[in-house]
């Protein structure tokens, strides 16, 4: 049977200033298929997902929806071709309940009739097989129960072609499986889904077809049966890639950092962490794994001193480090890199140069009040020379770099300040495989030389591979800590759930040495 | 018609910005003088040479550049760590008061050291009227730019009281003036003008030093960047805060101790006339960079001086100059949009966008 094209994207070129963000791009996607667009970053996923939701208009080339060659000049335009996309951020209104926000985009909904609108959406969601409560408010909702709003969302506006940005990222493995169900449901249903990804094992999961770029332009589309990962990463990267991490072995050292018993809390007086005692040693890498939002940055915070401790202790090197000032904690070699989500929030300055921004740590042990930047000069040449970090100069603001530099710098600075202990959450967020592993390298060197490393990763894989022990942390509380040889990723992922160690060990995800 | 962040404005577009909107500026000036019943052109030629046509006029017009370049370089190290200090006003006016206490009120410091002890005693006063607000900011979070406007008129009425009720000199015949500065207590002349402008210039070099070269610059810059990153760094907060609006309030402050002991000889409630509202302007225009504040402030001068001398010279009344400079401050004001969004028109093919970043 021919399949109906819903999606034909031919010769689509844009620029941005002197960076062609896409070249040349041929894209097409069929009716009832999920369509992964995989690339590393920058290859040009998003700019190409943008023209067709209508942020932003081709420089050249043409677009053709449901065979009829269209121009999409704005986001309410894709929309009424049945163009949805599903952002990474929810653009969901907390207070409301599911169905006033779905209830929201309606045009003239002032005079809707509310039961027929909640009839519609019910069958919408009777349509695709979805599950949500209606009357709960976005809130209280989980991650997951919110991506689903945001898909009936699309689906109730008359959407036959989704877009779904990153859509696993905040997501545990069960969760995942769920989203998966539901895509598929959405593909039998009639609809295009194309789902942007950077993540190898999703693609071979979830997709019928995936296309493939690199550096603005189409590389491939292939049959994801007749594909397998090697292909896929030598395709995406344009270079043989080895995939896996070796664990280095290294020395255990002395214990270097006890938490015993913190306790923290957020806003209105929660505990985010509650009761948390684990240690780190030397030459040990200890990965902590949750969904985000578990405590993970509290954590990190806590022990830079960044953040008020209720109760407990962190011990680093037999010295009670709670209430000391973050730049006491510098001084007694800690370091800590948090790469947020917006990439930039913490730990650099934005508009300033890689000289300054080496700055920012050092200047205090300079003498005097004035600055010499002579120093920070050759650190941040070293430090680009080592990560090879790519910059038109080293007194280009930061902000002009792309994201994988940016975190380059940041790292680099830390691991150049030769610290004890190195607190690291998600190093490689957004990264390309080359420079993600090229991390996972500078981490495990680090390691070798007997530096005590706390990483919090979001890759499960990642985290086993690399990491010596993990500790999984569920809303404030360790659910396990196990060795990462002797756990699986489903494992993991319980845990991160909330399940409990012995628990697992009865269904046989870990295997006890 | 969309509008877009520019994620980043190269120096070549600033530019052509900026001199795009002084020419609009000028195109809608010529209209209201044409309006007016004036020649546009002989309007603007007499704005320059009312500015810059004779040594009268340069000095003039440096008088009116002194005041305005120390107030912007107060409030440039306010606005670098994003806290907006509108007070420059009120801080003025302490900074003139204090000095004014030293020299009319004591009289047992040795005359070498009155002048002196004024622009410390000006800065000192300038600067705590801004470190209330930056107290109440750093602690409690509360709003700056309400405060300093606030203390704005507590100061105005302060001096205003002073002038007509104990400060009043007897000697006036109930015209409500303080009383002159005594010799001492006057900036010296030097090549015909004042001091200040070797002050101004003085300490355009060391806020620009201070601001670039020493760590209390570095760490204003990076609390105005961004306090979460601050606070990461091992940066305390909470001084750098106060230290910033102490130096801002201290140099709007001196700003007062010039205009009383260099300019008025002696302290009055409108001692100030503006500086520091100009200066929020003229700080802003400079990028907040202090040797350009010192070339806007002289291009500044020059449309208040030029403003000023055609009223008399051409009978223009002062108010329609007054519409007249606020013309070309709304043009060049209203430029900054353009600087920061620009507007693309989605019928027509969008012109490509600066300095963005491929996704």
């Amino acid at each position: 049977m021919e399949k109906t094209v819903f999606v034909e994207m031919n010769n689509i070129c844009k620029t941005f200033g002197v960076i062609r963000a896409n070249r040349n791009i041929n894209f097409r996607v069929n009716q009832g298929e999920i369509h992964a667009l995989l690339g590393e970053n920058g290859a040009g996923k998003s700019t190409l997902v943008n023209m067709l939701s209508g942020i932003y208009t081709p420089d050249a080339g043409s677009i053709e929806i449901y065979g009829k060659p269209v121009k999409i000049h704005s986001p309410r335009q894709a929309f009424e071709l049945g163009i949805g996309m599903i952002h990474q951020h929810f653009k969901l209104i907390d207070v409301l309940t599911a169905a006033e926000n779905i209830l929201l985009s309606e045009k003239g909904s002032l005079f809707l009739s509310e039961k027929e609108a909640l009839k519609k959406i019910q069958k919408v969601m009777e349509n695709y097989g979805l599950l949500i409560d209606l009357s709960k408010k976005i809130s209280d909702m989980s991650v997951s129960e919110k991506q689903t709003v945001e898909i009936i969302k699309v689906l109730y506006r008359g959407a036959k072609i989704l877009i779904l940005d990153e859509p696993t990222a905040v997501l545990t493995p069960q969760e995942i499986e769920k989203l998966f169900v539901i895509l598929r449901n959405l593909a039998k249903g009639g609809c295009a889904v194309i789902i942007i990804t950077h993540k190898l094992n999703e693609v071979m999961t979830i997709s019928d077809r995936v296309t493939v770029l690199r550096q603005g332009e189409t590389i491939a589309t292939l049959d994801t049966q007749s594909t397998n990962y090697r292909e896929l990463t030598e395709l995406m990267v344009g270079k043989p890639v080895d995939l896996t991490i070796e664990r280095l072995p290294s020395k255990k050292g002395n214990l270097m950092l006890e938490v015993k018993n913190l306790t923290v809390l957020g806003e209105h007086q929660v505990k985010v962490l509650d009761n948390v005692t684990f240690d780190l040693y030397g030459g040990e890498i200890l990965g902590v794994a949750g969904v985000a939002g578990s405590g993970q940055k509290e954590l990190c915070e806590s022990i830079a001193g960044l953040y008020p401790v209720e109760s407990g202790s962190i011990v680093f090197e037999d010295e009670n480090i709670v209430g000391l000032n973050p730049r006491e904690i510098i001084r007694k070699g800690i370091s800590m890199s948090f790469i947020p989500e917006d990439r930039l929030g913490m730990g650099l300055i934005p508009s300033m140069d890689m000289v300054d921004n080496m700055l920012l740590k050092d200047y205090v042990n300079q003498p005097g009040i004035a600055i010499d930047r002579k120093p920070a000069r050759q650190k941040a040449e070293r430090v680009r020379k080592r990560l090879n970090i790519q910059t038109p100069g080293l007194s280009t603001p930061i902000r002009k770099l792309s994201g994988g530099n940016i975190q380059k710098v940041l790292l680099g600075r830390e691991i150049d300040s030769n610290p004890r202990l190195l607190i690291t959450a998600y190093p490689a967020r957004g990264l390309d495989i080359g420079v993600s592993y090229n991390i996972y390298d500078l981490l495990q060197e680090q390691k070798q030389k007997g530096v005590g490393i706390l990483y919090i990763g979001e890759d499960l894989d990642v985290l086993i591979e690399l990491c010596d022990r993990i500790m999984v942390l569920c809303d404030g509380r360790i659910t396990g800590i196990v060795e990462s040889k002797s756990i699986t990723k489903e494992g993991l992922g319980l845990l991160m759930a909330g399940e409990s160690l012995t628990a697992l060990e009865k269904e046989e995800h870990l295997c006890r040495l | 018609m969309q509008i877009i962040n520019r994620p980043g404005t190269s120096i070549k577009q600033v530019i052509t910005i900026r001199v795009i909107a002084i020419m609009a500026a000028a195109v809608v000036s010529s209209f209201l003088i044409t309006l007016l019943g004036y020649n546009p052109l002989v309007v603007f030629s007499n704005m320059i040479k009312g500015a810059l046509g004779s040594n009268i006029r340069i000095k003039a017009t440096l008088l009116e550049m002194i005041p305005l370049t120390i107030a912007s370089l107060g409030i440039i190290i306010a606005f670098k760590m994003k806290l907006w200090n509108i007070g420059g006003e009120g801080q003025i006016l302490m900074g003139a008061f204090d000095a004014s206490f030293i020299a009319l009120k004591v009289d047992w410091i040795p005359s070498f050291l009155v002048l002196p002890v004024m622009f410390i005693v000006g800065f000192l006063a300038g600067g705590l009227w801004a470190f209330i607000p930056a107290f109440f900011k750093a602690r409690f979070g509360a709003n700056e730019t309400i405060m300093t406007l606030m203390l704005n008129y507590i100061a105005i009425q302060w001096i205003t009281y002073l002038q007509y009720g104990p400060w009043r000199d007897p000697k006036n015949m109930g015209f409500p003036k303080i009383p002159n500065f005594p010799k001492e207590a006057l900036l010296p002349q030097i090549f015909g003008i004042h001091a200040g402008l070797i002050i101004s210039l003085v300490l355009v070099v060391v806020i620009t030093w201070f601001m670039k070269k020493t760590k209390k610059g570095f760490e204003i810059a990076v609390v105005g960047e961004s306090v979460a990153t601050a606070k990461y760094a091992g940066m305390d907060v909470f001084s750098v805060i106060i230290t910033a609006m102490l130096i801002s309030g201290g140099l709007c402050g001196i700003t007062g101790v010039i205009q009383t002991s260099g300019v008025n000889k002696t302290l009055t409630f409108n001692v100030s006339s503006g500086y520091g509202n100009t200066a929020i302007i003229t700080a802003w225009l400079s990028g907040l960079s202090a040797p350009w504040a010192l070339l806007v402030s002289f291009l500044f001068a020059i449309l208040l001086q030029g403003g000023s001398y055609i009223q008399s010279a051409l009978q223009i009344p002062s108010s329609a100059a007054d519409v007249l400079q606020g013309m070309i401050l709304f043009c060049i004001l209203g430029s900054e949009f353009f600087v920061r969004y620009k507007v693309r028109f989605t019928a027509k093919k969008p012109v490509s966008n600066g300095g963005a970043k491929a996704c």
